[in-house]
């Protein structure tokens, strides 16, 4: 019965794998045959032959795009409901379903500011990072299910790892943002935005965007960091231990308090500011990747 | 005359007020804030004395020479070591000198009227002007109310201003952080934190005595303990019979506190609490009851003696000392709860309850040197001085015999290591977590906004200012519009 749902869970990401990878291909070609040839007409302004972008023509292949990532979103979100029944408990024992559940927070992340924002300019990176988590996921960090060990047992695992990991999701979103600020900023350095570029906003509202998803998800990660305190005071006999999870989430935190601060205080913008963001989104990958393979402390499980 | 220049003289005082300047400034504050952040870095890489005692004592074993620089730089000890303090101390010095003159200005603002309507609307975010009736300014003054604005009305205009929120939720945010400061500070300086290995079937009480480890705050004045007993009836480890992974841990004790006696369980995440101090269930283990006889036959030790696990199956090392025996006698020992039955492949344990218990020993005749005040940890018995004059093993009723007398290995009991922590001030730093996230709420996701109407004969003008540019204004005024146009 276990395996059963194992088994499904995994059938399900898989599902979710394909879906994505249709959504990846789908939002590259929407780029790509959005490019209009000129025009025989077009000429007669002189020998200008302007290529355009006409996003009338993809209009169709940008909504099989995004419809391809709500499915996969809807499967993945049944791999790992699937993954937390055959476990009897939520996924997030070991490495594999943080990965998992991480990649499921960060399509989440991305279609939740869709509702607000254009970002479809983005597909094509988000749906590529979920694959290729899920892929590192499934090939190499894949565990069988198994119970938990008796310090995860507690409703606050669901309470601090929620927290975590949408936060997670978000900030890397606002990383991305932020990168894509970078790049675009040397390309628009050197003349005018080729063609493929020029759907992505101005540089002004990628700056505030970054910023936005920062200062909406910065509370959502205090209380993440505050609610793994609480759980080690009755887990562990302390709130606070300086354990290498938790000195990289305080690093984390400083390192985004500092980017606040620098934003609304002092007044960064562009392109210093895009590094902070970036810096600080670092430490949380780092945290994610190190301290779980390589780290030592109380916050390795179960092999990963 | 001289190439002498003069330069005005700043006095101590002026230069004081200089440093203070420079310390409480954004710019410095964001600095000491990054430098923490780094600061914090080389403790998750460097083993630390405080999460891993272990770890930085093989460090040393290994690396001397680099050890000694280390410890200089008190790279074992980071988040106590004094240039992490001092970045701290500095941080929070200009936290508070930033925060509370912002405090008091803003206790002055919130009860001052909002400022004067700008002569100029027509320059402000959404300037809109229309014509409307005379009660314009009466149904303007009810939206203004029922949206709980602040306002200021004055020759045929009302300024209302919204969201102090903001500014109140980023000061508490701020102030919040002294109080976790303080709630750590005073659980440090204040707090006691001690750990005691009990066998299942004993009692501990809560005495120094009593504990294998035990230190206290350096300013902890009373050094006494809450007077409770705990006796250990029972202990019940579940572990995964595929990946052997731990499922459950559960031990069943009998307290007597105040003169009352009563049963409790103790699991992982549900320690016992007594007032400020909390026990918790924090490892277990086993200890091997032995017989240990001298060649005439009389007892010379009996007891249960706690072997130390050394990995998931509970492999565990110990030694068993016999002072009373003579010669005196020592056991360097390994316990294995599941016994691998594979040749050559030593004291194994293939799984950590116990399936198959054994006991594998070497047997040591002479002075053990208990007597010569060095501290001797009770898992390892020194041999250097030592003959050997036996190998053996033995499980459960099994008995082992040397020239110099016998070790029967009588049964096995599981033994829990307790730890018993005392924080008074933990519930302060709770408090300031709960404030901490509450004012960062408010902080980012209020918005200050001030909307204006004027009005001019039947000519009316409406504009708005959202600072830090938050979005929605447009709506906000938008609605008010249509109330001030009522009905119509």
């Amino acid at each position: 019965m276990q395996t059963t749902w194992a088994y499904t869970s995994n059938y399900f990401v898989y599902s979710a794998m394909a879906l994505f990878t249709i959504s990846f291909i789908a939002h590259a070609f929407e780029t790509a045959f959005a490019v209009r040839a000129p025009e025989a007409a077009d000429t007669t302004e002189g020998n200008l032959l302007v290529k355009t972008l006409d996003f009338k023509r993809t209009e169709k292949t940008a909504r099989v795009a995004t419809a391809m990532m709500i499915l996969g979103f809807l499967l993945l979100l049944a791999g790992v409901i699937c993954r937390g029944i055959s476990a009897h408990h939520v996924p997030w024992g070991n490495m594999y379903e943080f990965s998992i559940t991480g990649a499921l927070a960060f399509t989440g992340a991305y279609l939740a500011a869709l509702r607000k924002y254009d970002l479809r300019w983005l597909g094509v990176f988000v749906s590529f990072s979920v694959l290729l988590t899920l892929g590192t996921a499934i090939t190499l960090l894949y565990r069988n299910s198994a119970p938990l060990v008796p310090a995860l047992k507690s409703t606050w695992l669901v309470i601090h790892v929620t927290s975590a990991i949408i936060s997670g999701g978000v900030f890397l979103l606002a990383n991305v943002v932020a990168a894509s600020y970078l790049y675009l900023e040397r390309v628009e350095s050197r003349g005018p935005r080729p063609l493929w570029l020029q759907r992505v906003p101005s540089l002004e509202v990628l700056d505030q965007l970054s910023y936005r998803l920062v200062a909406f998800v910065f509370p959502l990660w205090t209380f993440a960091v505050i609610a793994g305190a609480i759980w080690a005071e009755s887990a562990w006999g302390r709130y606070w231990g300086w354990d290498p999870k938790e000195t990289w989430a305080f690093i984390t935190w400083v390192a985004y308090a500092a980017y606040l601060h620098a934003r609304v205080t002092v007044g960064w913008r562009g392109r210093r500011a895009a590094w902070l963001c970036i810096f600080a989104g670092s430490t949380f990958l780092f945290n994610y990747v190190y301290v779980n393979v390589w780290g030592t402390g109380k916050h390795t499980y179960s092999g990963l | 005359m001289s190439d002498h220049v003069e330069i005005p003289e700043l006095g101590f005082l002026g230069l004081a007020r200089y440093a203070w300047r420079q310390l409480t400034s954004m710019r410095t504050a964001l600095i000491l804030l990054m430098l923490m952040g780094v600061a914090a870095i080389p403790g998750s890489l460097i083993p630390q004395r405080i999460t891993n005692p272990m770890a930085v004592r093989d460090f040393i074993t290994v690396n001397p020479q680099l050890s000694i620089w280390y410890d200089r730089f008190s790279l074992f000890d980071v988040y106590g070591s004094p240039w992490f303090s001092a970045i701290y101390i500095l941080l929070f010095i200009s936290l508070i000198g930033c925060v509370l003159p912002r405090s008091l200005e803003h206790y002055k603002a919130m009860r001052a009227q909002p400022p004067t309507t700008p002569r100029n609307l027509a320059r402000l975010e959404e300037h809109q002007t229309f014509t409307s009736d005379g009660d314009v300014m009466e149904r303007a003054r009810t939206w203004f109310k029922t949206n709980r604005f602040r306002t200021r009305e004055e020759n045929g205009s009302i300024s209302a201003e919204k969201g102090y929120l903001r500014e109140t939720g980023n000061l508490l945010f701020h102030l919040s952080l002294i109080l976790i400061l303080i709630g750590v500070s005073f659980g440090s300086l204040f707090g006691m934190k001690g750990e005691a290995i009990v066998n299942v079937g004993e009692r501990f009480i809560n005495v120094p005595t009593s504990y294998d480890t035990l230190t206290f705050g350096k300013l902890t004045g009373d050094k006494s303990l809450s007077p409770f007993e705990i006796k250990v009836d029972k202990f019940v480890a579940q572990y995964d019979p595929q990946t052997n992974a731990p499922k459950d841990y559960t031990a069943w004790v009998t307290v007597t506190d105040h003169g009352k006696t009563y049963k409790k369980t103790i699991k992982v995440n549900k320690p016992l609490t007594f007032g400020n101090t909390r026990v918790y269930l924090q490892a277990n283990g086993y200890s091997p009851i032995v017989t240990v006889r001298d060649s005439k036959g009389n007892v010379a030790l009996q007891g249960p003696v706690p072997f130390l696990p050394q990995d998931g199956n509970l492999r565990s090392i110990g030694a068993i000392k016999v002072p009373d025996a003579d010669p005196q006698i020592g056991f360097v020992g390994s316990f294995v709860p599941t016994n691998s039955r594979t040749p050559g492949q030593g004291a194994t344990s293939l799984f950590p309850e116990l399936l198959d218990p054994k006991l594998l020993f070497s047997v040591w005749k002479g002075n053990l040197g208990l007597d010569n005040g060095v501290p001797q940890s009770v898992y390892r018995l020194d041999t250097t001085k030592l003959t050997k004059v036996g190998l053996g093993s033995v499980k459960p009723g099994e008995t082992f015999t040397y020239p110099e007398g016998s070790i029967t290995l009588e049964t096995v009991v599981p033994w829990i290591n307790l730890q018993i922590v005392e924080d008074p001030g933990k519930k302060y730093a709770l408090v300031g977590g709960i404030v901490a996230v509450l004012g960062l709420l408010s902080s980012l996701y209020g918005r200050r906004r001030r909307i204006w109407i004027r009005v001019a004969g039947s000519e009316v003008e409406v504009a708005g200012l959202a600072k830090n540019g938050a979005p929605g204004l447009d709506v906000e005024i938008q609605s008010f519009v249509t109330a001030v146009k009522g009905v119509q």
